[in-house]
């Protein structure tokens, strides 16, 4: 079984971040960039299961600019066996990029599709849920837990409240949630075999798909500012000032 | 143009998240219709069919439905698309999972979480953990959203209902299965409806300090949250989680103990009226957003609180 692993570049989530003075967009300029957290989570799950004997290849995709390549190569030294990079300055969004992938996905056949939940940056947690629309397959999202049994995957859920467990027929889109598992770093000897491990360059033109914006930013402001309030000395007075001041409690 | 609200219940109630959401459509022209899913509910039913604004209530009453799996609820939804203009339902897991879906059924673009409606096609919406705000105009001509529950108020009930139609669930697909739940059992109210909120971060320590917030919670009648952090050092279930990953809230008083108060935290609770922060810190930018800021050692204060109220 092969596993498809889409990864997205994004500013590192440590990073703080700058709103554009002209309410374009964020600073992305000179800022430090990284896998996002949720699809790390995903190439450490494809991983887990080839190395449980569950899946025998490990594709990384990445639709973006050429910087994106870095990205592919991080999921590669991790443990991914080759990366397709989908060449594109445009801001592409998530229903073009779930077009995308279904192309990939009926070229390339993956029992599963494994993918953040969300992306840190524009945080629309969309793809999965898109992808397996557009494949007619089902999808087990927000994922803590995978289980292949034969020609089924039991997935369990993060909802509101608590867990649930579905069953999906196979091949079935995952994305991942916090709990499902703590990613692996990649060690120098792995970064170094990685640098071989091939990575297919295609186009969005390659699988017909038009990626033209159907949403359009107006405009990005910085979200207003809470002022610090006051210190108080003990529980006596935060009592008092919730009580009198507030009137909270 | 007409809009479609999706309406969720548990308990015997209609969730206050789609209470709020539902207020959304207040703010798009025309009339609103809701669906609504589930057997043997018929007195929700009936509840929801008062929701001021409804002017049509749908009720599929199927065993089926009673635990959602979003390849039938788009199904289900699709059936029926032709006739609206507007998707929407409130931000939940349960909405989160399905709009995305049934927005690439329709060969449209989805809109998260939005916080605000500009107009007919432009909406308001947080990026970036909160970051950031963006405007955004969608060109598609049916628009699926999702609704953020904090950034509206809870819808008015009417006196009497509105209409009120039973529809099948046809051409079900038969690809995915619903195993089982295992919802997390508590006294305390819901994190995202409850008025008052304790949460607790890596400086809590372990889960068993968890225990603390508990008897402060009792006292308050507050829910119990937590810190991304808490969650990863594995405290507490992720269902505890506060923040733009986790739940998003704004309770009346929200109060952080032993939170260091990261961005990514901030996003979730920063909406609150009344932040207090209790931590050893006083670095900690938990204090640059608190309105009452108490340095101190926690496990020393808390057991003090508790006595106070």
């Amino acid at each position: 079984m092969k596993i498809l692993v889409p990864v997205k570049r994004v500013i590192d989530p440590y990073v703080n971040i700058r709103v554009k003075s002209d309410e374009t967009g964020v600073e992305t300029e000179n800022v430090k960039m990284s896998m996002n957290p949720f699809c790390e989570i995903a190439v450490e799950e494809a991983i887990r299961l080839k190395e449980a004997g569950k899946a025998e290849e490990i594709i990384a995709v990445s639709i973006g600019n050429q910087s994106c390549q870095e990205t592919i190569r991080t999921a590669l030294a991790m443990g991914a066996d080759r990366g397709i990079h989908v060449l594109t300055e445009e801001k592409i969004e998530p229903i073009s990029i779930a077009k995308i992938l279904s192309k990939i996905c009926e070229q390339e056949s993956p029992g599963l599709v494994i993918s953040g939940k969300q992306a840190i940056d524009g945080d629309n947690n969309q793809t999965g849920q898109m992808l397996a629309a557009l494949t007619d397959m089902p999808q087990g999202t927000f994922a803590s837990k995978i289980e292949i049994d034969s020609d089924k995957v039991k997935v369990t859920r993060e909802i509101d409240g608590g867990l649930q467990t579905v069953s999906l027929n196979m091949p079935a889109i995952i994305t991942t949630d916090l709990r499902l598992n703590e990613p692996r770093y990649a060690s120098l000897p792995n970064i170094m075999k990685a640098k071989k491990k091939p990575i297919d360059q295609k186009s969005p033109e390659d699988y017909g798909i038009d990626v033209t914006p159907r949403v359009n930013v107006l405009k990005v402001i910085e979200p207003p500012k809470r002022e610090a309030g006051i210190k108080v000395e003990n529980i006596s007075e935060l009592v008092e000032k919730l009580k009198n001041e507030a009137g909270v409690i | 143009m007409t809009t479609l609200f999706f309406i969720e219940h548990a308990n015997g109630q209609v969730s206050d998240q789609s209470l709020k959401a539902i207020s959304a459509t207040s703010q798009i022209d025309g009339d609103v219709h809701g669906l609504i899913v589930g057997s043997d509910i018929d007195s929700v039913v009936a509840e929801a069919s008062k929701i001021e604004g409804l002017s049509k209530l749908m009720h599929v009453d199927d065993d089926s439905f009673n635990n959602i799996l979003a390849e039938n609820l788009t199904q289900l939804i699709l059936n029926i698309s032709g006739d609206y203009e507007y998707f929407l339902a409130a931000a939940t897991t349960t909405g989160k999972n399905v709009m995305p879906r049934l927005a690439a059924k329709l060969d449209v673009s989805q809109i998260s979480e939005i916080i605000a409606i500009e107009g007919p096609d432009t909406f308001i919406r947080t990026i970036y953990a909160g970051n950031a705000i963006a405007t955004v105009q969608t060109s598609d001509p049916k628009k699926v959203l999702t609704v953020r529950p904090t950034a509206f108020k809870s819808a008015v009930m009417g006196s009497s209902g509105c209409e009120i139609t039973k529809i099948n669930a046809e051409n079900m697909p038969s690809i995915s299965e619903f195993i089982g739940e295992e919802l997390t059992k508590s006294d305390r109210p819901e994190l995202t409806s409850a008025k008052t909120i304790i949460s607790g971060g890596r400086g809590m320590q372990n889960g068993e300090n968890f225990e603390l917030l508990d008897k402060v919670a009792e006292k308050l009648g507050a829910a119990v949250g937590a810190s991304r952090a808490a969650v990863d050092a594995g405290f507490v279930p992720n269902d505890y989680q506060v923040g733009q990953t986790g739940k998003v809230v704004a309770p009346e008083l929200y109060i952080a103990v032993g939170i260091s108060g990261a961005i990514q935290h901030l996003a979730g609770m920063k909406d609150s009226k009344v932040i207090v922060a209790i931590n050893k810190d006083e670095e900690a930018p938990i204090f640059d957003v608190a309105d009452y800021g108490l340095v101190a050692d926690l496990f020393q204060v808390l057991p003090e609180l508790e006595q106070a109220l």
